[in-house]
């Protein structure tokens, strides 16, 4: 999932500052599930920016908002607004100011602040514990390096690590908190009995696939007339 | 390769071709446009080694740059070895910045991946990575036997121009010490591979641990297919052993050696029996082809180091 945490609270007043009529914009997908801005924190957010008598709050979530159809039920109450603060990853910030940006569907403009940071694509690993796992490169090695993602989990997305940094399987970059991934890449090759992988050499990465070849684009023509 | 044919014609690839012990040290570059300093390190080393190591914004601390300085030291006697991170450069500029080496006469150059930048003075910079060392060094060597850059075009300035590739000696990085020690081999071998001439070790103090991977190294003739020069760095007191040993990953200091160094009078000549005495002892160790002194910001001591390990008289 979209892993993502809501700004301080001081940044996000920062954007409102001279607006009134405030609609606070939950997302039902990966921020739900990470907590940081499904329904439940829509409600706590909105609560907050109550306390503060310069708001009027309104507030809503909505299955998806990186999807342009989902905003539909939602356009008259997010009209009647002056500013819509989106609880949403940043995917689904910039598909909110597309749907309320003018001259998009003929409705009016809104402006549309973010009230999270978006941090990484990553997993649960406990309670309020998330990790990052995939930088998304568009160029996936997992299935040379037994399913352990050296461009994300590596500090120095090494190809051909570990590099003099690794200690005690711990990465020198934080000891406490980041695991070296050659490391773990290491031990679950010698599990699979693939040991002999980590000894070709890899060649260097094609970054264009990656976001050096500027904003990625997917066309599919099997899908396209569906 | 007839005995003749070198191929960088470096200094220290000559040393190494003929069998001789290398000796080489390491030049941290300062941190301002201070000209005076890099001379009088320059002095300080001249004449009792092979090839210096001109850092490259060592752990990730902005300083002059490797290949200016090395052009300095080239100029005041001494060889320089340039070393190379991936942390700051792109696969362009690394390429760029190896044809201006050679140009200035340089001719030999260290590929290391590069220290993180959480460790310097500029935190919040973006690191680049492009490349990764064995990469690095695969490169170097195609610029130079290949005569191409990275994309596979020839290094010629137009089609109907001669080639004039940068001939350098290439060498590379390797420690011993960190984990997992059973990929350590695998690792050198995989640089060996890439095409590294020569390789200085991370600093050593765990004897046993190095003449365990050495024997490694041996078993898989890798000795005989690259020049390994072993690392040592002088200590100047028990705090800076521990340090070494706390602080700096893949680094373990025998605490015999810290004894001896909290016991002594003077712990920075104590510091200078242990280095001779490990310099020594890595001499016995079956494909050592040389040393390489790291004396961090103590480049006055190396004279005195290598006369008393019986390096140079």
């Amino acid at each position: 999932m979209i892993v993502a945490e809501r700004k301080p609270i001081e940044e996000i007043k920062g954007f409102l500052a001279g607006h009134k009529r405030i609609l606070v914009l939950g997302c039902g997908t990966c921020v739900t599930i990470c907590l940081a801005g499904g329904e439940r924190e829509v409600t706590t957010l909105a609560s907050v920016l109550r306390l503060s008598d310069s708001f009027e709050v309104e507030e809503n979530t909505i299955e998806r908002q990186c999807d342009a159809e989902f905003f539909a039920h939602i356009k008259d109450q997010a009209t009647s607004c002056d500013a819509i603060l989106s609880m949403a990853c940043g995917v689904g910030v910039q598909m909110a100011a597309n749907v309320f940006g003018p001259p998009a569907g003929g409705l009016e403009m809104v402006p549309v602040y973010p009230a999270l940071n978006t941090m990484f694509c990553g997993t649960n690993d406990g309670a309020g514990q998330w990790s990052e796992n995939c930088l998304a490169c568009g160029d996936c090695k997992l299935g040379i390096f037994g399913g352990v993602c050296p461009v994300t989990r590596c500090s120095k997305s090494l190809l051909n690590g570990p590099c003099g940094g690794s200690a005690d399987g711990k990465c020198e970059v934080n000891p406490e908190n980041i695991e070296c991934g050659w490391q773990l890449i290491y031990d679950r090759l010698k599990t699979l009995g693939k040991l002999n992988v980590l000894t070709e050499n890899i060649q260097p990465r094609d970054w264009a696939k990656t976001h050096s070849g500027g904003p990625r684009k997917l066309s599919r023509e099997d899908v396209a007339g569906l | 390769m007839a005995q003749n044919e070198y191929k960088s014609g470096s200094n220290l690839e000559k040393v190494l071709q003929a069998g001789e012990f290398a000796v080489t040290a390491e030049l941290g570059p300062p941190k301002s446009a201070d000209l005076d300093l890099i001379k009088k390190k320059a002095e300080m080393l001249s004449g009792w080694v092979d090839a210096v190591n001109i850092t490259d914004n060592q752990t990730a601390i902005v300083r002059v740059s490797s290949i200016a300085t090395g052009k300095l030291a080239l100029d005041l006697g001494l060889e320089p070895i340039i070393q190379m991170t991936c942390r700051d450069r792109n696969r362009l500029s690394i390429q760029s910045d190896i044809l201006g080496a050679y140009l200035l006469g340089i001719r030999n150059i260290l590929c290391l991946t590069g220290d993180h930048q959480c460790f310097g003075n500029h935190l919040t910079a973006r690191y680049v990575f492009d490349l990764d060392s064995i990469q690095l060094i695969q490169m170097v060597k195609n610029m130079r036997d290949e005569k191409v850059f990275a994309s596979g075009e020839e290094i010629k300035n137009s089609k109907k121009a001669e080639v004039k590739e940068p001939r350098m000696f290439i060498g590379a990085a390797a420690n011993p010490f960190a984990d997992p020690f059973e990929f350590r081999v695998i690792r050198l071998e995989k640089k060996i591979n890439a095409g590294t001439d020569f390789i200085q070790t991370q600093c050593i103090y765990d004897m046993d641990r190095f003449a365990e991977w050495m024997r490694q190294v041996c078993d898989r003739g890798l000795h005989k297919k690259c020049k390994i020069l072993a690392g040592v760095t002088p200590l100047k007191s028990a705090r800076m052993a521990r340090y070494m040993r706390d602080q700096v990953a893949g680094v373990t200091v025998p605490s015999y050696y810290i004894e001896r160094l909290a016991k002594a009078d003077d712990p920075k000549a104590e510091g200078i029996e242990i280095v001779t005495e490990q310099i020594q002892q890595l001499r016995k160790i079956e494909g050592v082809a040389g040393i390489h002194i790291m004396a961090i910001e103590w480049e006055q001591k190396v004279p005195e180091i290598v006369q008393k390990a019986g390096l140079r008289n």
